[in-house]
């Protein structure tokens, strides 16, 4: 038996390998792209939750654009204000100034107050209960209760409440935006905690037909309305609408004689006097 | 005689027809109050023309079609208009809707009209009288009569099929349809006919309804052109492209309408309406509907005005069974359960079912335990193993991307196998309603 055929085989395979070597030497010389290393130090410095609230794609855009001087650190939400001073530090800017953004559930008809006129006993999600002529509460624009922002929430911060409405607790929240997503009724919105008149009613319906459905819905009746300044609230489709553009013109006035109690001067968390257990329900 | 089926899948549930089959229609008593949503078809809702505290006599325009891909909406009552405000749906939603206080000492007598003759209207004021007649199919979807019978030029239609087959347990509204008004079927296939330019009609019926295929066989005109066929009974063939796979084995591409294999499939009950609209005058406001089921004291099949609520036809069909449990608008198999029984039925509510607890039950959820009863069940070719677990973990993008989401035509044929009684068809329409949300944002 001769050894022709594998001496042929090595020498081939030598040759390939040689040659395809010199290439990608060649290649790392002239078509190298020089990338600032302190792109890759900030990135380790973020979180890494990739969350998006930040409104880049992901930890690293994020990271570009602080290198870039295009964003400030406090533009990371779930970054606490130390780790915000000590990225400011490494990079010698400004830390910036955000105000803290949360979610906000623009729902308070909980299982106490709400009228449920039939039960749901399909697949255990919001979105799946939606699905069925609305979900069996009275109120068609209310809270499901089932939890799907509980499970969607990658930091922890939303619990269901003993009358099966979510709570948010501020001091976790980063306004990633998972839960206005998930939410088949479009209940949460991301909202500067700054902003503390909140409506927390989505009903259209007017009067007595929605109190008939939910014991805190907004009837439309507009005595908000007047009692705010000017251009502050609005009634728009029997439904009262602050607008933020006024917020530094908001007053806790304007609540106070509220029939329902559906528009609330919020300070910190929503549904502060309830108690939270963690969702049953498995995804 | 070799009975045709559509060719592969399907399912066949207990037909529960037994309950309504043979009951005569029967006009309900007016109701106290009718609530008309302005949305009751696929297309633009209709605009309002009456004003709280208007008087308004049965088959009075109230709301008129808001562009061509649109209907106007008739009272179909006498009475006064209480108000104008958003009423229940039975979508969920409560979106806007004219509700009608009922004169109880009115006769409900429409008001004296001309009928045209449809043998002198050529086909452009054969539709307009179809739309002015507040047509839409009335199998459920709601899709504009006139719309059906206007194909664009460039598409050649050379066959009419008609649906009798009424594949879904329970409901007897189309079966009724066919017994006592077969020469209305005739007539409004004939105008159907005259409007496409098309010489010939199948009409397809499942062969648990002999009574209905001997009336029609014997009932039809000498010089119409239309074909009685009995069909095997399997779930979904009244589904449009299943139809056509059975009657003239074509296949409706991906995507596809009935129209691009040149047929056009209009259920039975549309197509005696269109008759009504020439033979008495009176625009659509009332229909033949099923109300039936073990939850329901007295199953009956009924003339409905347009409007009334469930509770109301509960009412005339004896009240609920003790053991009522779910009220459903449309078939079991696909219809949606209700949760407000204020809530009026449209014009293409099909039945209402009411469900008694045994059958209603919620059954305990298993794993899926890849059996693929699923896969053979499925009359369009889908994978629903696969679209349900990526639905479970609300990955709809993939389905609609790798799976051909928009294909499934949510039958319920995958969650009526499943052993592990996962609820697939249930998933598929959350993933289309969520994609849908998002497409309009």
């Amino acid at each position: 038996m001769s050894a022709t055929p594998i001496l042929v085989s090595a020498a081939v395979l030598g040759g390939v390998s040689t040659f395809f070597g010199v290439c990608i030497a060649f290649a790392n010389r002239k078509l190298k792209v020089w990338e600032d290393p302190r792109i890759a130090e900030v990135e380790e410095l973020l979180p890494g939750t990739n969350c998006g609230a930040c409104g880049t794609p992901g930890c690293r855009a994020f990271a570009e654009a602080l290198n870039n001087g295009e964003r400030q650190p406090s533009g990371c939400t779930v970054m606490g204000p130390e780790e915000v001073e000590d990225m400011a530090e490494f990079l010698g800017v400004d830390a910036g100034e955000a105000d803290k953004v949360i979610a906000r559930l623009l729902c308070a008809g909980g299982s106490d107050v709400a009228v449920q006129k039939a039960a749901y006993h399909g697949h255990q999600t919001c979105q799946a209960a939606s699905a069925v002529s609305g979900g069996g509460k009275g109120c068609t624009w209310g809270c499901l209760g089932l939890g799907d922002c509980d499970i969607a929430c990658d930091f922890d911060a939303i619990h269901m409440g003993a009358d099966n409405l979510p709570v948010v607790a501020p001091d976790l929240c980063t306004a990633c935006n998972d839960c206005v997503e998930v939410c088949p009724k479009d209940l949460f919105v991301l909202m500067p905690i700054t902003q503390q008149l909140v409506v927390q009613c989505k009903s259209l319906l007017e009067g007595h037909e929605a109190t008939d459905l939910c014991d805190v819905a907004c009837t439309g009746c507009g005595i908000c309305a007047k009692d705010a300044e000017d251009g502050v609230i609005d009634i728009v489709d029997n439904l009262a609408v602050v607008d933020y553009q006024h917020n530094h013109r908001a007053a806790q006035k304007a609540v106070e004689r509220c029939p329902t109690k559906a528009i609330l001067w919020i300070d910190g968390a929503q549904f502060p006097d309830q108690q939270v257990h963690k969702s049953g329900i498995e995804v | 005689m070799k009975l045709k089926d559509f060719f592969r899948n399907g399912v066949h549930p207990p037909e529960m027809k037994e309950l309504t089959a043979s009951s005569k229609t029967r006009r309900i008593p007016f109701p106290s109050e009718v609530v008309l949503p302005l949305s009751q078809h696929i297309g633009a809702p209709s605009v309002a023309l009456v004003r709280e505290g208007d008087r308004v006599e049965r088959g009075d325009v109230i709301a008129e079609a808001n562009g061509y891909v649109s209907v106007p909406l008739h009272a179909s009552v006498s009475g006064t208009v209480s108000k104008i405000a958003r009423g229940p749906h039975p979508n969920g939603s409560f979106s806007p809707a004219i509700f009608i206080k009922v004169d109880q000492f009115s006769a409900q007598e429409p008001r004296p009209r001309m009928i045209p003759d449809w043998h002198d209207l050529d086909t452009k004021q054969l539709l307009q009288a179809i739309q002015d007649g507040g047509l839409v199919g009335l199998g459920g979807a709601g899709f504009p009569t006139h719309v059906k019978l206007a194909p664009p030029p460039d598409q050649k239609i050379d066959v009419v099929l008609l649906n009798g087959c009424e594949c879904e347990p329970y409901l007897t509204t189309d079966h009724r349809s066919m017994v006592e008004y077969p020469h209305r079927v005739h007539l409004g296939t004939r105008i159907m006919m005259r409007a496409l330019g098309v010489k010939k009609a199948i009409l397809g019926i499942e062969n648990n309804k002999p009574d209905a295929l001997e009336i029609m066989r014997k009932t039809v005109p000498s010089d119409l052109d239309i074909e009685i066929v009995g069909l095997n009974v399997k779930y979904p063939q009244g589904a449009e492209k299943m139809l056509i796979k059975a009657l003239i084995d074509r296949e409706v591409p991906e995507g596809g309408l009935p129209m691009h294999v040149g047929a056009v499939v209009q259920n039975v009950a549309s197509v005696a309406t269109i008759a009504e609209i020439f033979e008495t005058g009176l625009p659509l406001v009332e229909r033949i509907l099923t109300v039936t089921g073990r939850g329901l004291n007295k199953p009956r099949n009924l003339i409905v005005p347009i409007g009334t609520k469930l509770r109301d036809l509960i009412a005339a069909c004896g009240g609920l069974a003790d053991d009522a449990a779910e009220v459903i608008m449309g078939g079991p198999m696909m219809g949606p359960a209700q949760g407000n029984l204020d809530t009026p039925i449209l014009k293409g509510t099909s039945g209402v079912v009411v469900l008694n607890q045994a059958e209603a039950r919620p059954e305990a959820v298993y794993p899926c335990i890849r059996c693929g009863h699923c896969l053979d069940a499925c009359p369009v070719f889908l994978n629903p193993q696969a679209m349900g677990s990526l639905g479970l973990n609300m990955e709809y993008k993939e389905m609609q991307t790798d799976l051909h989401l928009d294909t499934c035509m949510l039958c319920g044929c995958c969650s009526y196998v499943c052993p592990s009684k996962i609820p697939l068809s249930h998933i598929f329409g959350v993933a289309r309603a969520q994609l849908a949300a998002e497409a309009r944002k």
